[in-house]
């Protein structure tokens, strides 16, 4: 007996020092300085809460345990090694989706099993399953579709009653599993319904909204963890779990709040819905191309160029060039910085990486905040691949749907020069008021292959 | 072992840290810091591994088994990806002390 509680004490103290592990590590990430050594940190905590699990009393099955661990494992490594930053949303939402998943199966077991875990602990197993089954199914859809397999938007009529009675109905079923136990072929059902629920729900959602998804999708899947640590008496469960879903809850508001929009917003009405006609009113003149030679004079004998990248730039491959470009400049004495939009690119942050996997220090990159202020004294504002975040309408025209968006202030630079491929409206399919400015010059073409150009073009100078 | 209101504590304080240490995030951070926090949530392998260790019949053995497999995939490839994001971010003095090295 006493033996099997000493195990029990190793056990405890193992997750109660990788809940530590896991708080400081999140802590330290929170600084660009420390945050390499915070994940390391992260990591340590997950190996000494893994290796202490086999330790669990009252556990068989070791040999199928370790052959799912080995195939998991090894399938993550690999493709985690090997995927590109571009693709980087994509695989956060993929490996969001097989967390949630995993809760959903231990969730399932429970249930399956027929244990009594009370009312209160039935209801969070539940819970717990139905969440973790929506973040799955919903993870896997958006993976999909950022990874090109599947059509960006999907919508039927009568599509968001026929989630709500969705909802209602897998509750329902979650109700009646809680009093009444259920056999197998309801607790199947309540499960495929919550699968078909995540699906449903992400559907509708368009490719500009997935990262408010993705990060919405890590909160759920955090509390469904955090639900099941409840269920199993896990400690380290229910603390990392619940740190993640309230740290992936204040991301989610974050990120809906950069675009100006409520998470309900995001979540319940298109916004390509509108006939993309409007916003036209405001915008007149006519767009003035450039060739790349007059640029990289105009750059070059500048004292000041604010870079601002978009989503269009991870397209291109062109954050490389796009660095070497800032150097040339940089060794002429230009004083030259990368100014980014909450929500440029498909996730918060996802152009600093594009930036930091070329190699651009991150004291030249700045957040919306701290750079508008420099735009009146930029001599040139570059803006490759980015559009609606540069939308001076937002700030202009109330009939507009950015109306109210937070953007970068490029308009107010001496001069705009835009990289683009063709004259098309971006991505919301809102005319751009900036490409029609006096000072704005278009320099139409690829975005690394002009960046290319600039490149050749000052080094002749 | 743990009762409902100890738990509801701990869920209550754990949620003030998650929301502290997240609040004070530079958005330069926030692509690593959701995958970061995508790795901490991999930590459902560990209850995956409980769910299949006391799992009996067929059905009990293959949903927890497909639950180890999708928590291992969870906390590796949510590391990997992390690690990898991280490493690249560096401060014009690293690259200084790169260059040094390196010539």
């Amino acid at each position: 007996m006493s033996e099997f509680i000493s195990m029990r004490t190793v056990i405890e103290v193992s997750y109660f020092v990788a809940a530590i592990l896991f708080i400081f590590g999140l802590k330290r990430m929170s600084s660009p300085v420390t945050a390499r050594g915070g994940v390391i940190w992260a990591g340590a905590g997950m190996v000494v809460a893994t290796v202490v699990t086999f330790l669990y009393p009252g556990m068989g099955n070791y040999p199928l345990m370790m052959a799912a661990i080995f195939i998991g494992g090894v399938i993550a490594w690999v493709s985690g090694k090997k995927v590109a930053m571009t693709d980087m949303p994509q695989m956060i939402a993929l490996y969001n989706g097989m967390g949630g998943g995993s809760a959903a199966a231990i969730s399932a077991v429970e249930l399956y099993s027929g244990a009594d875990h009370g009312m209160v602990f039935g209801t969070l197993a539940v819970l717990g399953g139905m969440i973790g089954a929506v973040s799955f199914s919903g993870s896997l859809i958006a993976f999909a579709k950022l990874q090109g397999l599947m059509k960006s938007v999907m919508r039927f009529p009568g599509q968001q009653v026929f989630n709500m009675l969705l909802l209602v109905g897998t509750a329902a079923i979650a109700g009646y599993i809680v009093l009444q136990h259920g056999d197998v072929n309801t607790i199947t059902i309540f499960f495929l319904l919550a699968l078909l629920l995540g699906v449903t729900m992400t559907l509708p959602i368009g490719g500009a909204d997935m990262p408010v998804v993705i990060s919405l999708y890590n909160a759920l899947t955090g509390l469904a963890v955090a639900f099941e640590g409840f269920v199993l008496q896990n400690a380290a469960m229910i603390i990392a779990g619940t740190v993640v879903g309230a740290a992936g809850t204040l991301l989610t508001q974050l990120m809906a709040k950069a675009m100006n929009r409520s998470l309900a917003n995001v979540l319940f009405s298109g916004f390509g819905d509108e006939p993309a006609a409007e916003g036209g009113d405001g915008v007149s003149g006519s767009m003035k191309p450039i060739d790349a030679a007059d640029v990289a004079v105009m750059m070059a004998f500048a004292d000041k160029v604010l870079i601002v990248p978009g989503y269009g730039m991870a397209v291109a491959q062109a954050q490389h060039k796009v660095w070497e470009l800032t150097q040339l400049l940089r060794d002429r004495g230009v004083d030259v910085k990368f100014a980014i939009h909450p929500v440029a690119g498909r996730m918060p942050g996802h152009m600093n990486v594009l930036l930091a996997e070329a190699g651009v220090p991150y004291d030249i990159i700045y957040d919306q905040d701290e750079i508008n202020p420099e735009f009146p004294t930029a001599d040139v504002a570059l803006i490759i691949g980015a559009n609606d975040v540069v939308n001076p309408v937002a700030r202009t025209d109330p009939a507009s749907p950015i109306y109210g968006m937070p953007i970068l202030d490029a308009d107010y630079a001496k001069n705009v020069v835009i990289i683009k491929r063709g004259q098309g409206a971006g991505f919301s399919g809102i005319q751009n008021a900036l490409f029609f400015l006096d000072q704005t010059r278009m320099l139409y073409g690829d975005g690394k292959a002009m960046a290319g150009e600039l490149i050749s073009e000052i080094k002749n100078l | 072992m743990i009762d409902g209101f100890v738990a509801l504590y701990i869920f209550m304080l754990a949620a003030f840290v998650g929301h502290e240490v997240i609040g004070r995030v530079p958005a330069i951070l926030h692509t690593p810091l959701m995958s970061g926090s995508n790795f901490v949530h991999g930590i459902v392998l560990v209850g995956a591994m409980v769910a299949l260790g006391r799992a009996e019949t067929t059905l009990e053995l293959s949903i927890g088994f497909i639950g180890v497999l999708l928590g291992a995939g969870n906390a590796v490839g949510g590391y990997v990806v992390t690690e990898r994001m991280l490493e690249m971010f560096k401060s014009s003095k690293d690259k200084d002390k790169d260059k040094e090295k390196s010539s």
